[in-house]
């Protein structure tokens, strides 16, 4: 069997890093392209060990692992078996929710959950647990996950199943990768009539209110998220737009869109250019930015026919723009607190909004029940994303501060957007910490799984 | 590993007790830095200065190590990196010397070379090569504005700073897009025991501000940084002044 990779020291090291283009590492980085390659990879990795990666949208140091091997699974794309009638798919890790949207939206089937960009694979989707605006109602990626063919640090490919193994399961199910190489899976559909949306749209003056619409009929959509204007202050603090939505019924369609109603169109821009001055995203032009969207949206709308990729993947009409914020890169802070936390959630709005971090527009969603995996990031409350420089002066004391009011507040950050939080932390913020480290000791005796975010943050 | 912000969790210093190096230490201790090693000659000012940063929260251990002794620098180094993944290298021994004494004696003045610059050589040869291994990690060096032009009242040092400043100029690139980051500081005139008793230059400046300045250089991810910063200006021009009036500054 031919090897394209080269393993062993020959391999040359490249520099990776995440969405955030923060903190760079170098690795080999490996490509296999066959489940025996990928096996190879890891049982042959040095000393300082392999991890998987899809397509490095986790924002940190989820999907690096400095002086090691980085296992780029993209080269493992097959679909394997679709069942159209029950809405199954058998695919490869490395396949990208935006490939199986082009397969399955013509068989009428549409995936589970949806993050905001299709640019994820199977195996990121699962690595991370990730969830979309439908959390509310369809919780997290893994609950329609059936099984996982997982390629443990030990070198052996198990067929992993909730019912089965319930703890290699969970523990795989936003483990981050660490618990070892999701080489396929097999995951649990949606039918959907049309590729298109019914949305409504509607303004919040502030963050009262808002969460006062989203608890009040979230229940009536399936999908539904704010964005949020966090340079907004004083009586506008949080204000937001609103939309929320579903898959068009067939007979939503007008006549022109029913001849075909299943097509799939994203449309796509070119990719911003590779050099760009800092400070492009200043706070001022920030400011008018978030103005001008507030102000464009619709005080109410009710029923607009959308496109899927505009709804779920606005950003990805845009490649790459996270070159945008420069050479220093960018974080993206996430956290989520309970229901009956509402007043940490205003007190780290309003902080955010006096200290005015230049934020383009920030997500707040409502999550739904929790699933079990022990390292996922959702449980029932409020969940706040928001991008900021990384070169902002000190952003770094200053998060740490909201990390504390997160912890305090029995919430936790999102580790697939993680570049920065404390070791200490990350105890106090996800309770099955020392199940998952005894776990992985126990499937990887050799610690042949590691990450640049399990060394940083001691998993 | 380093945050998103360069800030490093390990930390080793060459120069134990240097000024500089323990304000940067301090500041870093602040921030993510749990593990500190502090390497340099052995004396009660090496364990003092691991008491101070005991004292603030830091795990910290000392390692008997001459910048004189290269011979040694692979092995001593070599086990410290063997302990687990170093962050963040800081480069900050050095020795002033003494112009007239040296200029009198050229064995005295040979050993201020090799210190600052021989000897800085070869330590930091071995760092980044360990540091490459890791696959990532920043080697921090205190080069000077002495080396940037040579002056009649310091070039000895200075121009050991020069050789060790392009030195690491080099160095920088030949780990480009390794993962390691080097950055080369320019201090000015810095409020340390190694200035002691001479007279301050203008823009002069404290240990704590060349901490801050790193800081942000990680941050940034600087290939070369200036303290204070408005020095990068100043000696651009000092640079390009004619000979006859550069004699002449008083600097
Ligand atoms: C614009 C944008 C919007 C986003 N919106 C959302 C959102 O709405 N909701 C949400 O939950 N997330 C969101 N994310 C985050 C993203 O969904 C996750 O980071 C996801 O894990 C990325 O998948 P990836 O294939 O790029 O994986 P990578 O980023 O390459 O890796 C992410 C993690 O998954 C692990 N992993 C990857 N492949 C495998 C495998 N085969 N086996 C085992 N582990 C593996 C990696 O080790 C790593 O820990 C968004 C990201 C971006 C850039
Ligand atoms: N102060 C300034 O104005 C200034 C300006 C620009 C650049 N710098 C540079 O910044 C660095 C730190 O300076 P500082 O101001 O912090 O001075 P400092 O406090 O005097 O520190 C100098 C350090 O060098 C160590 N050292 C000297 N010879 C050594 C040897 N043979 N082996 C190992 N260590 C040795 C000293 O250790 P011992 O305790 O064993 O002597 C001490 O830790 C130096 O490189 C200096 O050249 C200083």
């Amino acid at each position: 069997m031919p090897v394209p990779f080269a393993a062993g020291p020959a391999a040359e090291a490249v520099s990776v890093t995440g969405w955030g283009r923060t903190a760079p590492s170098s690795a080999q980085v490996l490509r296999p392209s066959s489940y025996e390659e990928a096996v190879a990879a890891v049982r042959e990795c040095g000393g300082r060990g392999a991890i998987a990666r899809g397509l490095g949208r986790a924002y940190g140091d989820a999907a690096q692992n400095a002086g090691g091997a980085v296992l780029d699974m993209t080269g493992l794309d097959r679909i394997h078996e679709i069942d159209a009638v029950n809405g199954l798919v058998v695919c490869d890790a490395g396949v990208s929710l935006h490939r199986l949207m082009q397969v399955l939206l013509p068989l009428g089937w549409f995936v589970p959950v949806s993050p905001g960009t299709r640019y994820v694979t199977v195996g990121g989707a699962i690595g991370a647990d990730i969830h979309g605006k439908n959390h509310h109602l369809s919780g997290s990626f893994c609950r329609h996950v059936r099984a996982v063919e997982l390629l443990t640090g030990d070198g052996e490919t198990r067929l992993v199943t909730p019912e089965d193994e319930p703890d290699l399961f969970w523990a795989t199910a936003g483990g981050m990768g660490l618990t070892g190489v999701v080489l396929a899976a097999t995951v649990e559909l949606m039918p959907v009539e049309t590729s298109m949306m019914t949305v409504d749209t509607e303004r919040a003056a502030d963050l009262d209110d808002l969460m006062a619409r989203l608890t009040a009929d979230d229940h009536r959509y399936r999908y539904s998220v704010a964005w949020i204007d966090l340079l907004a202050r004083g009586a506008k603090t949080g204000r937001a737009v609103l939309t929320r939505g579903d898959h068009a019924p067939l007979d939503a369609l007008p006549d022109r869109l029913r001849a075909d109603p299943l097509a799939f169109r994203p449309g796509r821009l070119p990719a911003a250019p590779r050099f760009l001055p800092d400070g492009l995203l200043g706070r001022r032009s920030v400011g008018l930015f978030n103005e001008f969207w507030y102000r464009k949206a619709p005080r109410e709308q009710r029923g607009r026919l959308q496109r899927l990729s505009s709804f779920f993947h606005p950003l990805d009409g845009l490649p790459e723009w996270n070159r945008i914020y420069g050479r220093g890169g960018f974080v993206q802070y996430q956290f989520v607190v309970g229901h009956g936390e509402e007043e940490a959630l205003r007190r780290i709005v309003r902080r955010i909004g006096s200290r005015r971090c230049p934020s383009f527009l920030a997500v707040l969603k409502r999550f739904g029940d929790a699933d079990p995996g022990w390292l996922s990031f959702p449980v029932p409350g409020w969940t706040l994303a928001l991008d900021i420089p990384a070169t902002l002066p000190g952003l770094a004391a200053f998060l740490d501060e909201l990390d504390d009011e997160v912890a305090a507040a029995g919430g936790r950050v999102y580790l697939a957007k993680d570049a920065r939080l404390r070791p200490d932390v990350l105890a106090r913020m996800y309770p099955r910490l020392d199940d998952f480290r005894a776990l992985r000791s126990r499937y990887d005796p050799r610690g042949a799984i590691t990450s640049d975010l399990a060394r940083r943050l001691g998993v | 590993m380093k945050d998103a912000f360069g800030a490093p969790q390990s930390l080793l210093i060459l120069g134990g007790t240097s000024e500089i190096g323990l304000a940067t230490a301090r500041r870093l201790v602040t921030r993510r830095t749990r593990t500190v090693f502090l390497a340099g000659r052995p004396s009660e000012g090496l364990e003092a200065a691991a008491e101070s940063l005991r004292s603030i929260g830091a795990e910290v251990h000392t390692v008997a190590f001459d910048a004189l002794d290269t011979g040694s620098h692979e092995v001593v180094l070599g086990k410290v990196f063997a302990e687990g993944d170093i962050d963040m290298v800081l480069l900050a021994f050095g020795v002033l010397g003494d112009q007239a004494r040296d200029e009198q004696e050229p064995p005295a003045a040979v050993q201020v070379a090799q210190v600052n610059y021989t000897g800085a050589v070869s330590a930091s040869l071995v760092c980044a090569a360990a540091l490459q291994t890791q696959g990532h990690g920043s080697l921090v060096v205190l080069s000077s504005v002495a080396g940037e032009r040579a002056r009649r009242a310091n070039f000895i040092y200075g121009s050991s700073k020069a050789g060790l400043d392009a030195f690491c100029q080099g160095l920088a690139d030949a780990m480009h897009g390794s993962g390691v980051h080097v950055m080369t500081v320019r201090p000015g005139f810095v409020r340390t025991r190694m200035t002691a008793g001479l007279p301050a230059a203008p823009l002069a400046t404290t240990p704590g501000e060349v901490a801050a300045a790193i800081e942000l250089g990680l941050r940034r991810r600087s290939t070369t940084i200036w303290v204070p910063g408005a020095l990068r200006v100043v000696m651009a021009g000092i640079r390009h002044l004619p000979r006859p009036l550069f004699r002449r500054l008083p600097v």
